[in-house]
C-alpha cells in the first residue's frame, strides 16, 4: 500500500511541471551561481579595483605602481578610462580627481603617493620620517581596502629592496652610530648587485609566490574613508533595496498573478466585453502594481529609518525617484511573468526560479564587488542591479539627482520594454 | 429597466450564417438567428453543443470564421454593440474578495458609467438581484444562488438592450432558481431583447417565446414549444410503460413494437389512445408484469431525442 501511495505521489509530481523545475533546476541553478562566485572556479577571485596618483614620480613610487599594476588581484588605473577608442586619452588622476572617482563609485580604493615619498619610503618607529601613503576608500567595500593594504605593503618588499636597504643604512646610522668605511663598502656593493636583480627583473617581479623574493620592508600608509565616513549605519541602505527589491519582485508577480485568477474564473473575460481593452486592463494594473511596490519600499525605508537609523529623510527626493522606477521596473516585470503563464502554479514555479537567480547574480543576495568580474557584468541584466546600484549613488554616496540618469533610464526603458512585450503575449486573452 | 428603445429600424440582435472552428471541429456552423424586442429566444442543447461559443461570438469575444453579429445593426465587439448588449457568461466572472457593491460600481465604471448615473445603476440591480440586504457583503461570502444572481446584475449596470444569458442557473438550488427566473421574465416584460442557453428543457419551455435546438454547432429547429413538437410529432402522443423483469426481454419486446427504452421506460409514440390497449394486450402475451402506464404529449425532451437520437442531457 505504501508503494501505490508513492507511485501515485510521482505520478502526481512528473504532470506537475512546476514542482519539477524547484525540485531540480532551481538548486542547479543556484548551485552553479554560487559555486562561480565562492567556488573559485574560472578564475573567479574577484578584482579589486584601485586607483593610483603618483606625486612622487621617484625611482621608490615608479617601481612601487609598476609592482602594483603586476598584481593578478589587482586593477590598477593610473587615468580615467578614454570615453570612445578614438577620444583623446585623458590626463591623469590627481588626488582630487582620484577622491572624487572613489566617491562616484568608479573605484572602492585611490591610492595616493605623495611629493617626497622616494625620500624616506620606509617608516620605522612612531617618530618615523616622510610623507605616508594615503589610501582612501569607500567604506561600502570593506574587503577592497584590506586587500590593496596588504598588497601594497607586500609590494613595497618586494619591488623596492635597494631602496629598503638603504633607508635601513640610513636607520643604522642615526640609531647606531653608524657603519666603518669598510662596512659601508659592502654595504653600497650589495646595493648595487640589488639594484641590478630589480633592474634584470629577478626579484620585485610583484608575483605572489614570493619566495624568491629577497628583499623585505614596510610603509607608512594614512587610511581615510571618502565615502561612508559618516554614516552612522553603514550598509542599511544597501541591505534595504537589495532585499526590498528581490521581494518586491515577489510581490510584483503574485499581485500580477490576480490577472491569471481572472482568466481562469472567467472575469477577465467578462472585463473585456466592456469598455476597457486589454491596453487599458494591463495599463491599469500595472499603475497599482507599480503603487503598490512604491508603497512597499517606502515601507521598508521607512522602517529602516526607525530601526537601524537609516538617514532616509535628506534622501527624499532621490528616494522618489528611484522608488518609483524601481517599481515600475519591477511591476512590468511581474505582469510579463503573468501573461507568459498558464496557471497561478506555473507563475509561481517560474517567478521563483527567475527571481532568486536575478536576485542573486543581481547583488539582493551579497554585493556583486564580491563576485568575479564576469558575474558582476551579468548582474547588469538585472533589474536588482541597476536599482541597487542606484540607491546606493542616493543613500551612500550622496550623489545628485542628475547623477542617477543611467540608472533611471535603464530601469525605466526596461520598465517599457517588459510592458510592451506583456501586452503582446496578452493576445491569446483577448479574442479566440 | 429602460432598455426598451431600438436604434432606428434595426432589430435587436440579428446573426446570419455564423461559423466558427477550433481546429478540426466546426463549434458554430452556418448558425442564423434573430430575436426582436421583449422576446426571449431559447438556445437549447446538450453539453458541447456551441451554445457558449455562440453567445461569445455574439458578446465578440470570439473571432467568426464566417457570418455575421448585429446588435441593432452595429457590428459585434464595436463599442455601440458592447454598450447594448449585457452578457452573463455561465462562470462566476465576479471579483469574490470585493464586496456586491464593490463588484457591481466596478463593472459599472468599465462601462463608463459614474457619479449619481452609476450609484442609480448599482441600486437598481441590487433590487433587481434581490441583493438589498447584502450590499455590503463580500462576494465570496454569498450562497451560490446569491452568487449567480450577483453574477447577473454585474451585466446590467448600463442597461443592455440585448441580453446573453449563458446557462445563469447552472449549480443553483430550486428556490433561488425561481428568484432567477422572476429577474429574467422582469427584463423580457421591460423590453429587452434576451437569449437564454440552457440544457434544462422546464427553463426553456417557462422562459422562452422560441426556443432553438443546437446540436454539434448546428440550429436543427426553431420555433415555439408548440410548433416544435407539432413539427416533430404532429398530433401524436407519447405513452410510457414501465414493466418489472427481465431488462433484455423488455427492451426487445419495446424494439419490436417500434418503441425505445428511455431509463428504463418504454417509450412508444401513438396517433390514438385506443392504441394503448393492443401495446398491453402485446405486453401481457409477452409475459411482461405491467408496473405502470402513463399517456403524455411530447415535450422538448422528445423533441430533442426525435431529432438527434440522442437525450438532451447526454
Amino acid at each position: 500500500m505504501i508503494l501505490h501511495i508513492a507511485r501515485t505521489a510521482l505520478i502526481a509530481l512528473k504532470r506537475d511541471r512546476g514542482a519539477l523545475v524547484l525540485s531540480f533546476v532551481l538548486p542547479l541553478a543556484f548551485f552553479s551561481i554560487f559555486a562561480v562566485i565562492f567556488g573559485g572556479q574560472h578564475d573567479a577571485t574577484p578584482k579589486v579595483h584601485v586607483i593610483v596618483v603618483d606625486e612622487d614620480k621617484s625611482e621608490a613610487s615608479q617601481d612601487l605602481v609598476k609592482a602594483m599594476e603586476k598584481e593578478s588581484s589587482l586593477v590598477v588605473a593610473t587615468a580615467p578610462e578614454a570615453k570612445s577608442k578614438n577620444a583623446p586619452h585623458p590626463a591623469d588622476y590627481t588626488a582630487a580627481t582620484a577622491e572624487a572617482a572613489v566617491q562616484a563609485g568608479d573605484a572602492p580604493v585611490a591610492l595616493i603617493i605623495p611629493s617626497g615619498f622616494g625620500q624616506h619610503p620606509i617608516a620605522f618607529g612612531p617618530d618615523a620620517e616622510g610623507s605616508a601613503v594615503e589610501l582612501l576608500n569607500d567604506q561600502s567595500d570593506m574587503i577592497a581596502p584590506q586587500m590593496v593594504m596588504g598588497l601594497l605593503q607586500k609590494d613595497a618588499m618586494t619591488a623596492m629592496p635597494a631602496v629598503m636597504a638603504e633607508q635601513g643604512m640610513k636607520y643604522a646610522d642615526k640609531y647606531v652610530g653608524g657603519f666603518t668605511p669598510e662596512q659601508k663598502k659592502v654595504v653600497e656593493d650589495g646595493l648595487a648587485d640589488l639594484r641590478k636583480e630589480v633592474a634584470n627583473g629577478e626579484i620585485g617581479s610583484g608575483t605572489t609566490s614570493g619566495s624568491d623574493d629577497k628583499g623585505a620592508g614596510i610603509i607608512r600608509v594614512k587610511t581615510r574613508a571618502v565615502v561612508g565616513e559618516n554614516k552612522k549605519s553603514p550598509m542599511i541602505s544597501f541591505y534595504a533595496a537589495a532585499i526590498g527589491v528581490m521581494f518586491l519582485m515577489f510581490t510584483a508577480s503574485n499581485s500580477a498573478g490576480a490577472l491569471l485568477d481572472e482568466a481562469e474564473s472567467g472575469t477577465l473575460e467578462r472585463v473585456l466585453s466592456t469598455r476597457v481593452t486589454m491596453t487599458k486592463l494591463l495599463g491599469g494594473k500595472l499603475v497599482f502594481n507599480t503603487l503598490l511596490a512604491f508603497v512597499q519600499l517606502v515601507a521598508m525605508f521607512l522602517w529602516g529609518w526607525a530601526v537601524f537609523k537609516l538617514d532616509f529623510w535628506s534622501h527624499v527626493p532621490g528616494f522618489i525617484v528611484m522608488g518609483l522606477c524601481t517599481a515600475f521596473a519591477v511591476a512590468a516585470f511581474g505582469m510579463l511573468l503573468a501573461s507568459a503563464c498558464h496557471t497561478r502554479a506555473q507563475l509561481g514555479a517560474l517567478s521563483t526560479l527567475v527571481i532568486l537567480i536575478m536576485s542573486s547574480v543581481g547583488g539582493s543576495m551579497f554585493p556583486r564587488f564580491l563576485m568575479p568580474e564576469a558575474m558582476q557584468k551579468a548582474g547588469l541584466l538585472t533589474i536588482n542591479a541597476w536599482a541597487i546600484d542606484g540607491f546606493t549613488k542616493v543613500f551612500w554616496r550622496d550623489l545628485p539627482l542628475k547623477d542617477l540618469w543611467p540608472q533611471v533610464s535603464v530601469l525605466l526603458a526596461v520598465g517599457v520594454l517588459l510592458f510592451v512585450v506583456a501586452r503582446r503575449v496578452a493576445r491569446r486573452w483577448e479574442t479566440a | 429597466m429602460g432598455a426598451t428603445q431600438q436604434t432606428g429600424t434595426a432589430r435587436p440582435l440579428v446573426v446570419e450564417r455564423l461559423v466558427k472552428r477550433f481546429g478540426d471541429l466546426t463549434a458554430v456552423n452556418e448558425v442564423s438567428l434573430a430575436v426582436g424586442t421583449g422576446e426571449c429566444l431559447g438556445l437549447l442543447g446538450p453539453n458541447g453543443a456551441g451554445k457558449s461559443t455562440l453567445i461569445r461570438s455574439i458578446a465578440g469575444r470570439v473571432i467568426p470564421d464566417g457570418g455575421s453579429v448585429a446588435v441593432f445593426g452595429a457590428a459585434a465587439a464595436s463599442t455601440e454593440a458592447r454598450m447594448a448588449l449585457g452578457w452573463v457568461p455561465q462562470e462566476l466572472a465576479i471579483y469574490p474578495r470585493i464586496s456586491c457593491t464593490e463588484n457591481l460600481g466596478a463593472f459599472g465604471r468599465y462601462y463608463g458609467l459614474k457619479g449619481s448615473g452609476l450609484e442609480e445603476a448599482i441600486n437598481w440591480c441590487l433590487h433587481w438581484a434581490a441583493l438589498e440586504d447584502r450590499a455590503g457583503e463580500l462576494a465570496r461570502n454569498l450562497s451560490g444562488g446569491m452568487k449567480r444572481r450577483l453574477n447577473m446584475a454585474a451585466g446590467m449596470l448600463h442597461r443592455p438592450r440585448v441580453v446573453l444569458f449563458d446557462e445563469p442557473t447552472v449549480g443553483v438550488d430550486p428556490q433561488s432558481r425561481n428568484r432567477i427566473f422572476e429577474m429574467i421574465e422582469a427584463l423580457r416584460a421591460a423590453g429587452a431583447a434576451l437569449i437564454y442557453t440552457t440544457h434544462y428543457m422546464e427553463e426553456a419551455e417557462r422562459l422562452c417565446d422560441r426556443i432553438a435546438i443546437i446540436d454539434h454547432g448546428k440550429i436543427i429547429a426553431t420555433g415555439t414549444k408548440e410548433e416544435l413538437v407539432r413539427n416533430a410529432f404532429g398530433s401524436r402522443s407519447q405513452v410510457l410503460a414501465r414493466f418489472s423483469g427481465d431488462e433484455a426481454a423488455i427492451a426487445a419486446w419495446t424494439a419490436r413494437n417500434g418503441g425505445r427504452m428511455v431509463e428504463g421506460t418504454a417509450e412508444f409514440t401513438v396517433e390514438q389512445a385506443t392504441e394503448i390497449a393492443r401495446l398491453l394486450d402485446d405486453a401481457t402475451k409477452a409475459r411482461l408484469e405491467l408496473v405502470d402506464v402513463s399517456l403524455r404529449r411530447p415535450n422538448l425532451e422528445s423533441v430533442f431525442l426525435h431529432l438527434t437520437g440522442r437525450e438532451l442531457r447526454d
